[in-house]
């Protein structure tokens, strides 16, 4: 059976699951449809031109794993930001384990949104924002269709959250293929400030296919500052569909690490609703094989006086393929906009792809846009005067690499996460440097 | 220490160095001068084994040791330093990680362990003192918006911090203000000893006012056409590299 109607059918048994009289269920009801019109995305469509998804289709996937299996913690540590104090919310094949997490309700809600879909005292919160701003798109449509658990984050008026808080969704390979659609929704309200930590990961090689949706509400003045650690294995793949909604005065920056996976596709959108919004959209991506990263971003300044910075550098070995496609869209109404960005990619090996495509559409006639993307192979100058220094040739091509990465990772706050990182890009170039950058 | 004998180089088939003999001794600077397009960029580029160029014919011999065929990392642990005429810009590494990298390889290739901690960062504290460096600098990109003096005197810094036993100076003048001029001169004397060579390679004089060299060479059109004192260079100053031309011309035909 196709996967498409597979998935069809498996609603009907979804609906069994869930409680029919409550109003979300009239959003999914209305999500599938639309999923059944349009079903999976194509190459013939625009903006899916340089990445198709049939490979990953065809794989018999279980929709609805059995019950949780016993993952130790041990098993799962190395994936976690262990270091420091966190919150976490963990997933086992969608399901929450609640012997692995560290979740709260004190001054914050960091759980879960099967809580927050069926419990009636977070009704006005999911009336108010859930699946308000995810467009109508054939896979964030299908997670809205199947959506039932993910991580529910609310952090109230002027609290800052004082730990970051990891949202971990593992696979076990318990089943011999898998597809898994968490759905998150994380509000952070007027004032508050966040930290958050995302990662998919298998445990094994079974295939894992995960449409993942997360909508992030960033209230007036409020700071959210996003991680997404895409190293999973050559099996997985990741269709990863993120909306985020800015009020006036608030920050939100996005850092994506894609450094593994299959293939990875990532649909950012931010939408500025008020003035003086700054969006901050950064991405790492360094991939080898034939692995296939797509990042595709939006950022819709609706409002004057807002900033955006977008820039994402990658590196491709083998027969990788990286795909660009950031948008800046500039409504009439949105004066003195500042749009920035930047895509810069190396070609390593001759088989390797990338395709950079830059679309801005500007209404207003008072604004600073840029953009500029550049792909090129490494500068032998540079190489050449960094041998002349006693840096043997494959050091002085992870150097330049590294630094060339770099200027992402000056950014990233979490020390912790710079250093974890920097290593695994170490890992991946195979050199050890005598610093962290 | 540098023994180079009949050299010839070219770069994409044109030749550009056309038998260099030059002989330079520990303790000893020499100066390298000469018209724009005489070669003097490439002999440097040769020195320090830039894959650009191509070796035709000829030998250098560093310490008696033939390295024509080596690779510029198995020259800079040898101990030659080539400071750049455009040094690099490279956004993304800050000087002090890159110089902690440079030397710690230079020690490993050395089959030294790596510089303890402590010990890198007074060093690198005392060279940046000497060349009278913002620290603020250090915590910069290697070269990336350096103004041209700056640039050169982070080259010096890296000299520094490397003491090699042959160091190269490639238009280390050029783009830099009397006061830089005068500290990264300060700074080039004060590194030298008995024991290294400075090969200095100018197209003006004013360098050599700080910087004394022990013989001058005149490169003209890939050949040593003339070498002498330190008031060789006074008189290429004053009278340009014409007469030497006509004294060329004159003796080739």
């Amino acid at each position: 059976m196709e996967l498409k109607e597979k998935l069809m059918s498996s609603y009907l048994a979804f609906e069994e699951q869930v409680d029919m009289e409550n109003d979300i269920h009239n959003v999914r009801n209305k999500a599938i449809k639309f999923f059944e019109t349009t079903g999976f995305p194509t190459k013939k469509m625009e903006a899916w031109k340089y990445t198709s998804l049939n490979s990953i289709l065809k794989e018999d996937y279980s929709i609805f794993p059995k019950k949780e299996d016993a993952i130790d913690y041990k098993d799962i540590k190395k994936y976690l930001i262990h270091d420091i104090d966190t919150y976490t919310i963990v997933f086992i094949d969608g399901i929450y384990s609640s012997h692995l997490s560290r979740t709260t309700h004190d001054k914050l809600d960091a759980c879960l949104m099967s809580s927050a879909l069926n419990k009636p005292k977070y009704k006005s919160v999911m009336d108010k924002y859930f699946n308000k701003i995810v467009p109508e798109e054939s896979m964030s449509s299908l997670n809205t269709a199947f959506a039932k658990e993910g991580a529910y984050i609310r952090i109230p008026k002027n609290v800052s959250a004082e730990k970051p808080i990891q949202i971990l969704n593992f696979s076990t390979g318990n089943e011999s293929a898998l597809m898994v659609q968490p759905r998150n929704l994380i509000i952070a309200e007027e004032g508050a400030h966040v930290q958050i930590i995302e990662r998919h990961q298998s445990l094994t090689d079974n295939p894992v296919l995960t449409n993942s949706v997360t909508e992030v509400y960033v209230g007036k003045n409020a700071e959210v500052d996003y991680y997404k650690i895409q190293n999973d294995k050559t099996t997985s793949s990741l269709i990863d569909n993120t909306f985020i909604k800015q009020e006036r005065d608030s920050t939100c920056s996005l850092h994506t690490f894609s450094l593994g996976g299959k293939i990875t596709r990532n649909n950012l959108r931010f939408y500025q609703h008020g003035e003086n919004c700054n969006s901050i959209l950064k991405g790492v991506t360094i991939l080898e094989g034939k692995q296939h990263v797509d990042h595709n971003t939006l950022v819709h300044h609706i409002e004057p006086n807002c900033e955006s910075h977008q820039d994402y550098k990658g590196i491709f070995s083998e027969k990788s393929v990286g795909v660009f496609n950031g948008s800046i869209l500039v409504d009439r109404l949105a004066q003195k906009t500042n749009a920035f960005q930047s895509n810069n990619n190396i070609l390593l090996d001759d088989g390797a792809t990338c395709n950079s495509k830059p679309q801005l559409e500007i209404f207003a006639d008072d604004v600073k846009c840029s953009h500029g993307c550049t792909i090129g192979q490494l500068n032998n100058e540079a190489l050449y005067y960094l041998r002349t220094r006693g840096i043997p040739k494959k050091e002085a091509r992870a150097l330049l690499m590294f630094a060339f990465a770099n200027k992402v990772m000056s950014s990233v706050k979490i020390p912790e996460i710079k250093k974890r990182i920097t290593k695994q890009i170490a890992l991946k170039l195979e050199v050890e440097l005598g610093f962290n950058l | 220490m540098l023994k180079i004998k009949n050299l010839h180089a070219s770069v994409d088939g044109e030749k550009i160095l056309k038998g260099i003999n030059l002989e330079i001794n520990a303790g000893e600077v020499h100066a390298i001068m000469g018209p724009n397009g005489s070669g003097k960029s490439t002999l440097a580029s040769v020195i320090a084994g830039n894959e650009d160029f191509e070796v035709t014919e000829g030998d250098i011999l560093f310490e008696k040791a033939n390295i024509s065929e080596l690779s510029p990392e198995e020259r800079a642990h040898k101990g030659i330093f080539l400071s750049f005429q455009y040094p690099i810009e490279i956004p993304g590494v800050s000087v002090t990680n890159f110089i902690k990298t440079s030397i710690n390889q230079v020690r490993k290739a050395r089959g030294q362990k790596d510089m303890p901690a402590n010990e890198m960062l007074k060093k690198i504290r005392e060279k940046s003192a000497l060349l009278d460096m913002d620290r603020k600098f250090l915590s910069r990109s290697l070269n990336e918006g350096f103004s041209g003096g700056e640039k050169k005197r982070n080259e010096i810094f890296q000299m520094a911090m490397l003491e090699p036993k042959l160091a190269i100076l490639d238009e280390t003048d050029s783009g830099l203000d009397i006061d830089a001029l005068r500290i990264v001169s300060d700074g080039v004397n004060r590194l030298r000893n008995k024991g290294n060579a400075t090969l200095v390679i100018t197209h003006y004089q004013r360098l050599l006012d700080y910087v004394i060299p022990d013989v001058v060479h005149v490169l003209m059109d890939g050949k040593i056409v003339k070498t002498g004192g330190k008031e060789l260079a006074k008189e290429l100053e004053e009278r340009g590299y014409d007469w030497l031309k006509e004294e060329r011309a004159e003796m080739t035909s």
